[in-house]
C-alpha cells in the first residue's frame, strides 16, 4: 500500500462523490456557525425552500458581537442585536444547538468546539471563519469556508472540494523557556510569508510540536491560516485522548477506547510524500513581535524595526514603507523601546487555561505600568472563565491592574464594545495585525501572552526571558 | 447565478501586494443581514476620509478609473479572513474581473461563488498590464474565459489559468447546491455507512442552550 499523509487519510474516508477530473463531494461531519457569517446563508436557504439537512450536527454560538461587559444589560449596539436575533430565530427553527451568550458554555466558537468536545480526531469540520484551522490541533480536517459555503453545507452536510497539496511543517528540538507555541507559529510564518502555505493543508510535526500541551497545539494550528495554508494539523496522540477523555460530546466508556483505536492509525505513514517541507529549530527561536500589517511582518524581541531597503523585492520594499508608516514605527528602533497603550490577552489564538494561568503567573504581585490605558483579559469561553475563576487567576489579574471580562472575540476584530482607538499602540494576543483590525488606524503587535503581560507590567515591549518563565508551557 | 462567458470592461489597478479581506470589508459592516449593499463599502478606510468624503488620493476615487470593472492588483489577493463579504463589495462595485498573479484560498473560492473571474496571470504580465492601465486613459481589456484570454485594443493577448471544473461554475453559472443535492442517495448512503463511528455523546443536561442555560 503506498504510504499516505494525514490529511490524504481524513479526505479519503470523506468522499461521497468523486466524478474524474472534478472537485469532490465531501462529507462535513460538524458544521460551526456563528453570528456573523450565517444570517445569509439562512437567508438563502430560505429563499429555495431548503431545510438544515443535519441541525444535530450543526452548532451554533454568539462570539463576534457581543459585549464582554455586564450581560444582564440591555444591548446597546442595535446592529448587533438584530444579528443576535438573527442567529436565535434561525436556530429555533432549524432545531440548531445554540449557545447564546447568556449560556455557560458560551465561548469563541474555535475554542468551545475542543473544549465542549464537539470536535474530535478524524473528523471533516467548517465554519464560517477562517480561523477553523484551529481545530486540526486534533488531527481534524478543518478549514474555514465563505457564506455561500456555509449554505451549502446546512442545505447537504457536504462540501463541493478539490484536494488541496500538503505542506510538512517540521519543528525540531525544544523550547527554550519564555518562548510559547505563539513564538513557534509567528516564526513559521515569518519563514514562509503570509501566502506561502496557499493551496496546501499544513501538517505540523517535530519535537516540539509534540511537546505542546493541546492548548499551544491549538495555537498553532490556529494561525496556520495566516501563512496562507486553509488548515494545518497535527497527528493525535496521548496528549490529545487525555484531553478529549470526559467532554460533553465525546462517546463514553467502550465507545471511548474504540474511538481511541481508530484514532491512533490517523497519523502520516511512513515514507508519505508531502508536496512542500519547511524545517525549524525551536532552539533558534525568541518571543516574536510584529512590527507591520501582516502577522508575516515579524521579527525578535531583540531585534530592530527592519529598513524597507533591507528587502530586495521591490514590492516589499513598498509594503515595508507603507506598514512602517501605518504603525508610526521608524526603521531601526529596537523592539523592546516601542512603548505600548493598550494590552488585549485573549481571542481563539490565545485565551485558553494555560495562556491564562502563564500570563498570571507572570504577573502576580506586580502592577501595570502608569502609561498602559487599558488591559484586558477575555478569556476564551466562560467555561475557561469558570475554571481560572477557580484557581484564583482572576483575582490575581484584577490585583495587577487588569480587567476581567467575560467570553467572546473581543478586541481582536473590535465588533463589540472592545475597540483599539485610533493610533493607539497594543500588545495583543489575537492573530491579525491587518490595518484597522482592532480599529479604525489601531496599531497592532502581535505576541505571546506572556509578552503582553510583560509588555502590560513594563509598558514597552520587553524580553519575557528577563521574568520569571518557569511556568511558561 | 448569473453566467460569465465574455466581458470588455475599464483596468482599474490597485497597486498592493497581500490586500486582506479587512480591507475590502472592514469589521463594522460585519453586522448586515443580507448581501446588498457592500459596492459602497468596498475599500472603506482607503477610500473614505472622515465623514465619508472620498479620498483624493486613493485609486478608485480618482476620475478616469470611474466605471472600471476590471480589477488589477497584486500577489495573495484577499488573504486573511474568510468574509464573503468581501466579493460581494467587489461585485457590487461592478467588478467581474479581477487579474492578479495569487489569490488566497477562500477568497478565491468565494469568487466563484458569486460570479466573480479571478484570472491569474505571471507577475511579469500583470506588470505589464499595470503599465499600460496607468498609462493609457480608459485602457479596457477583453476578457474570453472560453478561450482563456485577455486582450487589450493594441493587440496584447494573453493567456490565464484557470481550473476547467472552475471553468465550467463559471460559464454555467451552476447553482452549487442544486448539483450537490442531486446526490442526495449518495449523501443518504455515506451517512448510513459511517453512522457507527460517528456519533457523539449526547450530554443530556445541554439540549437547547438558551437563557442562561
Ligand atoms: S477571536 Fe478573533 S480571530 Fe478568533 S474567531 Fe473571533 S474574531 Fe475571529
Amino acid at each position: 500500500m503506498t504510504p499516505k499523509t494525514l490529511y490524504q487519510k481524513i479526505w479519503d474516508s470523506h468522499v461521497v462523490h468523486e466524478s474524474p477530473g472534478q472537485p469532490a463531494l465531501i462529507y462535513i461531519d460538524r458544521h460551526l456557525i456563528h453570528e456573523g457569517t450565517s444570517p445569509q446563508a439562512f437567508a438563502g436557504l430560505r429563499a429555495e425552500g431548503r431545510k438544515v439537512r443535519r441541525p444535530d450536527l450543526t452548532f451554533a454560538v454568539m462570539d463576534h458581537s457581543v459585549p464582554t461587559t455586564d450581560r444582564t444589560l440591555p444591548i446597546i449596539d442595535q446592529d448587533a442585536k438584530l444579528q443576535f436575533e438573527a442567529l436565535e430565530k434561525n436556530c429555533r427553527e432549524s432545531g440548531v444547538r445554540l449557545f447564546d451568550m447568556n449560556s455557560r458554555h458560551q465561548g469563541i466558537v474555535h475554542i468551545i468546539g475542543p473544549e465542549l468536545g464537539i470536535t474530535q480526531p478524524g473528523q471533516s469540520i467548517v465554519c464560517g471563519d477562517s480561523h477553523t484551522s484551529t481545530h486540526g490541533a486534533f488531527g481534524t480536517l478543518a478549514f474555514g469556508i465563505g457564506t455561500s459555503e456555509v449554505e451549502h453545507v446546512l442545505a447537504t452536510q457536504c462540501l463541493v472540494q478539490s484536494r488541496s497539496k500538503t505542506l510538512h511543517i517540521v519543528v525540531h528540538g525544544k523550547r527554550p523557556k519564555g518562548v510559547t507555541a505563539k513564538d513557534i507559529i509567528l516564526a513559521i510564518i515569518g519563514k514562509i510569508g503570509i501566502g506561502g502555505g496557499n493551496g496546501h493543508v499544513a501538517e505540523y510535526a517535530g519535537e516540539a510540536i509534540r511537546s505542546l500541551s493541546m492548548d499551544g497545539r491549538m495555537t498553532v494550528c490556529n494561525m496556520t491560516i495566516e501563512g496562507g495554508a486553509r488548515a494545518g494539523m497535527i497527528a493525535p496522540d496521548e496528549t490529545t485522548f487525555a484531553y478529549l477523555e470526559g467532554r460533553p460530546f465525546v462517546p463514553r466508556g467502550k465507545a471511548f477506547q474504540e474511538a481511541i483505536e481508530r484514532w491512533k492509525q490517523l497519523h502520516s505513514d511512513d515514507g508519505a510524500k508531502f508536496d512542500m517541507t519547511v524545517e525549524l529549530h525551536a532552539e533558534q527561536v525568541a518571543p516574536q513581535v510584529t512590527w507591520g500589517t501582516n502577522p508575516g511582518m515579524v521579527t525578535s524581541v531583540t531585534e530592530r524595526v527592519p529598513d524597507p531597503h533591507s528587502f530586495k523585492d521591490l514590492n516589499d520594499q513598498k509594503a515595508t514603507e507603507s506598514a512602517l508608516k501605518y504603525m508610526g514605527l521608524k526603521p531601526g528602533t529596537p523592539i523592546v523601546d516601542i512603548p505600548v497603550d493598550r494590552v488585549f490577552i485573549g481571542s481563539c489564538t490565545n485565551s485558553r487555561l494555560d495562556d491564562l494561568r502563564a500570563a498570571a503567573h507572570l504577573v502576580a504581585g506586580k502592577h501595570v505600568a502608569k502609561n498602559i490605558k487599558q488591559a484586558l483579559i477575555v478569556p476564551g469561553s466562560r467555561g475557561i472563565k469558570a475554571a481560572a475563576e477557580k484557581e484564583g487567576l482572576d483575582k490575581i489579574f484584577r490585583e495587577a491592574g487588569f480587567e476581567w471580562r467575560d467570553a467572546g472575540c473581543s478586541m481582536c476584530i473590535g465588533m463589540n464594545a472592545d475597540v483599539l482607538p485610533p493610533h493607539e499602540r497594543s500588545a495583543s494576543t489575537s492573530n491579525r495585525n491587518f490595518e484597522g483590525r482592532q480599529g479604525k488606524d489601531s496599531r497592532t503587535h502581535l505576541v505571546s501572552p506572556v509578552m503582553a503581560a510583560a509588555a502590560a507590567i513594563a509598558g514597552h515591549f520587553v524580553d519575557v526571558r528577563q521574568f520569571d518563565v518557569t511556568s511558561v508551557e | 447565478m448569473q453566467p460569465f462567458t465574455t466581458h470588455t470592461g475599464m483596468g482599474a489597478p490597485v497597486d498592493r501586494v497581500n490586500v486582506d479581506t479587512d480591507q475590502m470589508v472592514p469589521k463594522q459592516f460585519l453586522k448586515a443581514l443580507t448581501r446588498e449593499g457592500f459596492g459602497r463599502i468596498l475599500f472603506y478606510d482607503w477610500r473614505y476620509l472622515p465623514g465619508e468624503k472620498p479620498n483624493p488620493e486613493f485609486v478608485l476615487n480618482f476620475p478616469r478609473y470611474k466605471g472600471a470593472s476590471v480589477l488589477l492588483t497584486r500577489a495573495n489577493f484577499g488573504c486573511g479572513s474568510s468574509r464573503e463579504h468581501a466579493p460581494w463589495g467587489v461585485k457590487d462595485y461592478g467588478f467581474r474581473v479581477i487579474i492578479a498573479p495569487s489569490y488566497a484560498d477562500i477568497f478565491y473560492n468565494n469568487c466563484f461563488k458569486n460570479g466573480i473571474l479571478p484570472a491569474t496571470l505571471p507577475e511579469d504580465q500583470v506588470d505589464e498590464l499595470f503599465k499600460r492601465t496607468e498609462k493609457e486613459e480608459g485602457y479596457s481589456l477583453t476578457v474570453n474565459l472560453p478561450n482563456q484570454t485577455i486582450a487589450d485594443k493594441h493587440g496584447l493577448i494573453l493567456q490565464f489559468e484557470i481550473a476547467p471544473s472552475r471553468k465550467e461554475v463559471l460559464l454555467k453559472g451552476l447553482d452549487d447546491i442544486g448539483t450537490s443535492l442531486q446526490h442526495g442517495a449518495e449523501i443518504t448512503a455515506y451517512e448510513k455507512a459511517h453512522a457507527a463511528t460517528a456519533t457523539m455523546y449526547e450530554p443530556l443536561d445541554i439540549k437547547y442552550y438558551s437563557n442562561g442555560r
